[in-house]
This record gives structure tokens, sequence and C-alpha cells, in this order.
């Protein structure tokens, strides 16, 4: 018995490997260069210039000295306000979508809407909120900002919360039940507890989401070179600072801008990380 | 009734209202967009689409610029994107050791969670002059009289413009893109895989005639999300892009998508007119990425569920 090896078309085949594997390690290599380069960026840019007067002078006038205390303020203030409205709307749609929806027809529509709301452009909903609440109030306030926000936060807490309530196993449901608690209660003292640290990791990504967006608060909650006292008014935020602060000729607006933006980035990085940790760590595994 | 009964049905029904919102939300933004651009629309018709004129002063408003600016900077992301996507989800599948799989995942993921306005800053005042010191003089002496390439990639060497754009973009979405192939590739049976190893396929083969053709419609409805992305992405856009509004044929020169029009000219609009044209351009953006999302979910809808933890 012979074999015929076709020596030169198992080569080519075998250097084709090769060079497609070789190809692939290279690509990765260069999705992480940006990564490393954008952090290498925003340290070596904004490094220098994060200091005390950073977190407690509102923003400065061009060539005065200030911080960037009002946008971080205002940041935090937009950002839990909009959480504070976008997550118990989404616990509670997704808790609809995972637990009480089994028959219903509409379901799968809301579901596919929900997940094409979670890369809708952003810029659409900061329009939208604009026509519905600025033009209706007559002015920017932070109110339509934290709307905005909220609308954002919407589509990814109704997906994960729908994702880990799903995650509890039906045996649960079945055993407060046979013990005779009533649904809402199976719900919110049964499932809600199994998937806590689930749904917070969801809330804690639509946190790290929503924070550096900058789109949405254009038209909305506007910039505020003070100090805002009342979310009626139009509010400064780091978003939109930065942005103005970048594309301003003074030297000392982009120093802040990008420390600004090493603060931003930190916080959204960390509450990633964060959010990651706490999903891995809990006693309910998926 | 006795009061579990009474707070069953509430409990219930509360839920179904807020599940009902998010569909209600989406009528809504579609409803308010459309009564905004109704006068813009009742002006200028279906021409709005083909018009190219954007001015002001004589009210004289067109999409055609900003379309077309929507959609060339989309394509090159996709261009580079999708080769790269492909190639980290294949690395992270076939080829990585399983301690770095993780490491490697997140790092991807992380260029997920960085905001835009960073890519903005970054592309504007980092990349972009690299970008017109290094490598538009060379594009510029290579393909100098090369027939349409010539002058597609030939111009002024500015930095910003569709081009930086686009590779920007390309940077953005190259973290969606890889996150849904290779959650595809993963659920390929290791038993189809083994069988064409078996027979002694390369592991090259093995993707392009085993993996490839399992998850086709997977890794198609991820570049459809990728792609959706791409067009509705604001900030890290109207940074670089220069923001003319004029159509050119070279790449290296300014331009303007949807979103980056929106972003910088919609406060300081004056007038019904304008306003409402800009609207227009919402809604066109709107119909645009909701097709290209919708296409993609259909395509991606028994993928794992898990979407909600990439933000």
């Amino acid at each position: 018995m012979s074999v015929v090896m076709d020596t030169a078309r198992f080569q080519r085949r075998k250097y084709l490997n090769i060079m497609v594997l070789c190809l692939s390690v290279l690509m990765t290599m260069f999705g992480l260069f940006w990564l490393v380069w954008l952090l290498w960026t925003l340290f070596s840019q904004g490094l220098p210039y994060v200091n005390s007067t950073l977190f407690f002078k509102a923003t400065p006038p061009p060539g005065g000295t200030g911080g960037l205390a009002n946008g971080i303020v205002g940041s935090l203030v937009l950002t839990v306000t909009g959480v504070l409205i976008g997550a118990p709307t989404g616990v509670l749609a997704g808790t609809y979508l995972s637990e009480f929806s089994r028959k219903s027809k509409i379901a799968p529509v809301i579901r596919f809407v929900n997940d094409i709301l979670l890369s809708a452009p952003s810029i659409i909903i900061g329009v939208f909120v604009y026509e519905i609440v600025v033009v209706p109030m007559g002015h920017f306030s932070g109110w339509a900002g934290a709307l905005a926000l909220a609308m954002i936060a919407l589509p990814v807490i109704v997906r994960t919360t729908e994702d880990m309530l799903r995650l509890v196993p039906d045996n649960m449901r079945e055993a407060a039940a046979a013990l005779g608690a009533p649904r809402w209660k199976v719900t919110t003292a049964i499932i809600y507890r199994a998937a806590r640290s689930g749904i917070l990791t969801g809330v804690l990504l639509a946190v790290a989401r929503i924070s550096g967006e900058t789109a949405p608060l254009l038209f909305t909650a506007l910039n505020n070179q003070f100090w805002s006292s009342s979310l009626n008014q139009p509010m400064a935020n780091l978003p939109v600072v930065i942005f103005q602060f970048a594309m301003s000729p003074y030297d000392d607006w982009q120093h802040l801008a990008w420390a600004g933006a090493l603060l931003i980035t930190l916080a959204v990085l960390g509450l990633n990380i964060v959010a990651r940790i706490i999903l891995k760590t809990p006693k309910m595994r998926k | 009734m006795d009061r579990g009964k009474v707070l069953d049905v509430l409990f219930v029904q509360g839920t179904r209202f807020f599940a009902w919102m998010v569909l209600l939300i989406i009528l809504a933004v579609l409803f308010a967009l459309g009564k905004g651009a109704l006068p813009a629309l009742e002006k200028f018709g279906p021409g709005f689409l083909t018009s190219s004129s954007w001015n002001p002063v004589t009210e004289d408003f067109g999409a055609l610029v900003s379309i077309y600016g929507t959609l060339v900077t989309s394509i090159i992301a996709m261009l580079i994107g999708v080769p790269v996507s492909f190639g980290i989800a294949l690395f992270i599948t076939e080829l990585c050791p399983v301690w770095l799989k993780r490491p490697v995942g997140i790092a991807i993921e992380l260029l997920a969670a960085i905001p835009s306005i960073i890519y903005g800053m970054w592309g504007l005042f980092i990349f972009a002059p690299l970008f017109a010191d290094h490598v538009e003089p060379w594009l510029n002496s290579r393909f100098a009289g090369v027939p349409l390439l010539g002058s597609l990639l030939t111009g002024p060497p500015m930095g910003i413009g569709m081009a930086t754009a686009g590779i920007i973009l390309a940077i953005m979405i190259i973290p969606f893109m890889t996150a849904v192939m290779r959650d595809m590739f993963e659920v390929v049976p290791d038993v189809l895989k083994e069988s064409a190893y078996g027979i002694g396929a390369t592991t090259w083969e093995v993707v392009r005639r085993v993996v490839l053709p399992y998850t086709r419609a997977g890794v198609i409805g991820g570049i459809m999300l990728g792609l959706g992305r791409a067009m509705g992405e604001t900030m890290a856009v109207t940074f670089v892009i220069g923001n003319t509004n004029r159509i050119h044929a070279s790449l290296l020169m300014p331009g303007n998508t949807i979103s980056s029009s929106l972003a910088n000219e919609f406060t300081e609009a004056v007038g019904e007119i304008y306003t409402s044209s800009l609207i227009a351009l919402g809604l066109i953006l709107f119909f645009i990425t909701f097709i290209v999302l919708a296409l993609s979910r259909l395509l991606l809808h028994h993928l794992s569920r898990q979407e909600g933890l990439r933000t």
C-alpha cells in the first residue's frame, strides 16, 4: 500500500494556517494596543492636573484658576437621579418579562424593542427629551438631563434583570408557592433575594454607561458655569464641561478637560470592574 | 378577595405597566421626532433626502451630506473593524491559552466601556496630528495618480476628516462585534470541530469550513450590531470629522454625519425650519439604525441571553 502524499498541497495548507493564526494574534494585539494607548494618553495628559482644586473649585473663566467641582457634583446628581428613575422601572419591567409573561404575546415584542433601545443612538434620546421636556418647560434643566439618562439606563437594567431572574431555578418558585406564598411575595422575598447580586450588577453597569454619556445631555441639562442648586436649572456636568473645555482655545481649560477625562474614565472602568467582581463572588452562581 | 390576592394583582399589573413603558418609549420617540420633523418634511418633501444644501441663512436644508458622511464613516469602520473583531474572536476561542482568555476578553470589553467623548478628545489631540504627519503624506505619495483610489485616498493632510472618524469608530465597535462573534464561536459543538480535526483539517480549515458555516447568521448579526452602533455614534465623530457640509470625493477631507450635525448645531439652531430639519435628520437616523439593529436582533435572537451585561 502506498500513501501518495501531495506534499506541496500539504505545505500550502500548513502555511495558510500559520499565516491566519499569526494574523489573529496580530489583530488581538492591534485591539489591545488602542486600549493601552488611550489609557496612557489619559494618564500622561490628565494626571499632572489632578489636584485638590479640581475637586473643590468651580469651573473657572478663561485664564482664571478653578476646578471641576460643579461639574463633578452635577454629574453625580444627574447620574443618581437618572438611576433612581431608571432602576425601579427597569427592574419591574424585567420582572414582568421574566416572571409573569410566559403566556403573553406582547412580551417578545417588548424584549425585541428593549434590545434595540440597548444599542440605539443616545443622541436620539437627547432630541426626544428636548422635544417633550425642554420645549414645554421653555428652558434646559437638570430634570431633562436626568430623564434622558434614565431612558438610557432603562434597557440595560431591563435586560440584566430579566437575565438574572431567569437564572433562579424554578424549584425555588415552586417551593415558595407550595408554602402558600402569593406571587408578589415569591418574587420580592425569594427571587429578588436570590438574584440580588445580578440585579445590582445590572444597575452598576447602567451607572457606568450613563456616567460617561455626553450626547443626550447636550440638549437637556446643557451646562452651567456656576454651582447648580436646582434640578430645574441647567446643570453643570462633567461630560459637557469636558466637551466645551476640550474644544476651547484656552490651555488651562484644555488641561481641566484632560483631568476630567481621566476622572470619568477611571470612574467608569472602576464601576465595570466592581460589577464584574460582584457578579463573580455570590453564592448564587449561574 | 383577601389582601394577598389584591397585592398579587397589583404587583403583576404594576410590572406589566413598566414593561409596556419600554414599548411606549420607542413609540413616543417616533411620534415626537415625527412631529418635530414635520415642518421641514412639509417644506422640502422627499427632496430633503437627496438635497445636499445646508444653508441656515436661506433656510434651505437637505440631508444628503449628513447621510453620506454617516454611511462612509460607518463603511470605513466596518472595513477595519470586522476583520479585526473576527481575528480577536478567533484568537480568544481557538488559540488562546485558558489562563489568558479572561484577561484578554475583559480588556477588549473595556474598550467598549470608555466613554465616547474620551475617544473624541484622544482622536482630536493625539491621533489626528499623528495621522496627519505620518499616514496622510504617505497615502498621498503612494496613491497619487492611481485611478479611483487616488481620488479617495489623497488630500490635504489635515488629520481630521472622514477617514480619521472611520478609524476611531472601528476601534469603538470592535468590542461589540468581538463579543458576539466570540459567543457564537463558543457554542459550536466540540464534536463537529473534533471530527474535522480528526480527518486532518488545520485550525483555519476548521474555522473556515465548520465554525463559520455553523455560526453564519450570528456572525452577520454581530456585524449588523456593530454597524448600528457605528452609525449612531456621536461624540467621538463630532470631535474629529471636521464638520463641513460638503461632499468630497476624498476620504481625507472633512465632512459631517447625522449625529455630529445634531451635536454641533442643535442648541444653536434658530428658527423653526432649521430646528425641524435637524430633528428630521434625527428621524432618518432613528429609521436607519432601527432597521439595522432590528435585523441584527432577528439574526441573533437565539444567542445566549447575557447581552445586558455588556454596556
